[in-house]
């Protein structure tokens, strides 16, 4: 079932002629879209000054490992990744197992805008106007068995398209995951467009995972295989730096990763004399999620 | 060797030269960022440019005495400039972090102290500065052989530069580790090795105390 989460904010709003023709325009509050309007769902948590930013900003500064450790690594190689055909392996504890076509995928979904914030664990962020389907309708498509307890993702692995894939920085291919509960909240979604057009490559074409609750890295890109399984799955950061990358990795001010603080960050796009602003409790998604880990000590389970 | 066919001509090089070509690219990389030309993110950016660039001059500054001992290539009157230089980068890095990067003081402080790789790049620059002080004609005459032995704190003080970067690589990353094996290197070569390919005793006569740090 789409649209159960609402953007108070109209289609028009955020293509790619107004972002370009208005950078800096405030997105939010111009929309049409009553909060709650459709739905019994969550109330809409946008602050009006939600603005996004630009497609330059959204498609230069990207971390995508598998083509390089460089911010415009990804820009600048993840042109040779081959996007079509594009399959997506949906296994595990599901009732109709197997391989799912981009395409056939597409005509099953309702393609929606989100306007998130996206906070990256490096302490900058970006606001990104999404178009996708919520992660829970690919599910049900999958059909979910009762066992399942958590949901595991796997990047893309083409060594010859991806010049990063060579050098050991992580062990590939590149993993993450989510409990189920986090998997099927509305405000999870698998992205396939930004800015109304289709995701560019570096952004993670032609279908990332997008959990805007939790630190970048979790929103795995260019997706190839899903996992229902009744345990935790293991996740690519977490492998490499278990101290310093934890399986939640919830957006949280209070709990420092253990080489930064995490307290404040800097938006993208501010220039050379940016300041800081303050990072919210669970990116600003508090209303929405909070209540998935109700009776969890998030300094413990970070 | 043929390399130490360049000494005559690198004698005619003034000094100054290595100053200007040396402090371009730090004005050159302050405007790119200024601009929008250094990406999206000019903050880090800038600050990762400095870093890197004091990092270049250090090895540099480090491979004059081998150059001169296994290759004959004699960059000694150069040495004060690219050790100032790189001291220079290290201010540029610093004043980045600071003033742009953390913005709120007691962040700065908490960071000083909480976390490992800010606190070895903290100590590197501690190191360097009575070594930057004392790099003048002035103080190298009146400290005497003292000077070479303080000298000698650029040693550590580059290890920890270059463990500085490796502390704060995500995953496992090569460059960091290349700058790291290269100081060492530089620092090996250092070790006193049997007579025959040490320089001979002349040479080291004729440079005095000027020369130090080996």
């Amino acid at each position: 079932m789409a649209h159960r989460w609402q953007n108070d904010l109209t289609p028009k709003d955020i293509t790619p002629e107004a972002a370009f023709w208005n950078r800096r325009a405030l997105l939010a509050g111009l929309g049409g879209v009553g909060l709650g309007a459709i739905g019994g769902g969550l109330a809409a948590a946008q602050d009006a000054e939600l603005e996004t930013n630009t497609w330059e900003e959204v498609t230069s500064y990207c971390n995508f490992y598998e083509f390089g450790t460089g911010k415009t690594d990804p820009a600048t190689y993840a042109g040779q990744m081959t996007t079509r055909p594009w399959e997506v392996e949906i296994d595990g504890l599901v009732d109709r197992p197997g391989t799912y076509g981009f395409e056939q995928i597409l005509s099953e979904m309702t393609l929606e805008d989100r306007i998130y914030r996206f906070r990256c664990v490096e302490a900058w962020s970006m606001v990104i106007p999404w178009q996708g389907f919520e992660l829970a309708d690919l599910l049900a498509l999958a059909g979910v068995q009762a066992g399942a307890t958590h949901v595991a993702f796997e990047t893309l692995l083409r060594p010859e398209e991806m010049p990063g894939t060579r050098y050991p920085v992580l062990e590939w291919p590149y993993r993450e995951g989510l409990r189920l509960d986090e998997a099927m909240h509305p405000l999870t979604i698998m992205a396939t467009g930004i800015f109304g057009k289709p995701l560019p490559n570096q952004n993670g074409a032609p279908l990332r995972l997008v959990v805007p609750w939790k630190y970048g890295f979790k929103s795995i890109k260019s997706v190839v295989k899903i996992t229902l399984t009744d345990q935790e799955p293991p996740t690519s950061w977490n492998m490499a730096n278990a101290r310093e990358y934890g399986f939640y990795s919830n957006v949280n001010p209070e709990v420092d990763h253990p080489r930064w603080s995490q307290a404040s960050e800097r938006r993208i796009g501010g220039g050379l004399f940016a300041r800081r602003q303050p990072t919210e409790m669970f990116n600003g998604y508090e209303t929405e999620v909070a209540s998935l880990y109700a009776d969890m000590d998030l300094a413990k389970n970070f | 060797m043929a390399l130490s066919a360049l000494n005559p001509s690198l004698r005619r090089i003034p000094v100054w030269t290595l100053w200007l070509a040396g402090l371009a690219p730090a004005v050159w990389l302050f405007w790119l960022a200024l601009s929008g030309s250094l990406g999206v993110e000019p903050i880090k950016e800038l600050e990762h440019r400095y870093g890197e660039l004091a990092l270049q001059f250090f090895i540099a500054t480090l491979a004059v005495t081998p150059l001169r001992r296994f290759v004959g290539l004699n960059l000694l009157k150069f040495r004060q400039a690219l050790g100032l230089l790189t001291f220079s980068y290290v201010l540029c890095h610093l004043l980045v972090w600071l003033l742009l990067d953390v913005q709120i003081p007691s962040q700065i402080i908490a960071d000083i102290l909480k976390r490992p790789y800010i606190t070895v790049g903290m100590a590197a620059f501690v190191l360097l500065i009575p070594l930057a002080v004392t790099s003048n004609k002035a103080s190298i005459r009146k400290l005497g052989s003292t000077w070479r032995r303080l000298h000698k704190l650029s040693y550590p003080a580059a290890v920890l530069a270059a463990l500085h970067f490796v502390l704060l690589a995500k995953g496992f990353q090569i460059e960091p580790l290349l700058y790291l094996g290269g100081i060492i290197v530089l620092l090996l070569l250092r070790l006193k090795l049997p007579g025959r390919i040490r320089a001979p005793d002349r040479i080291r006569r004729r440079f005095g105390a000027a020369d130090s740090a080996r």
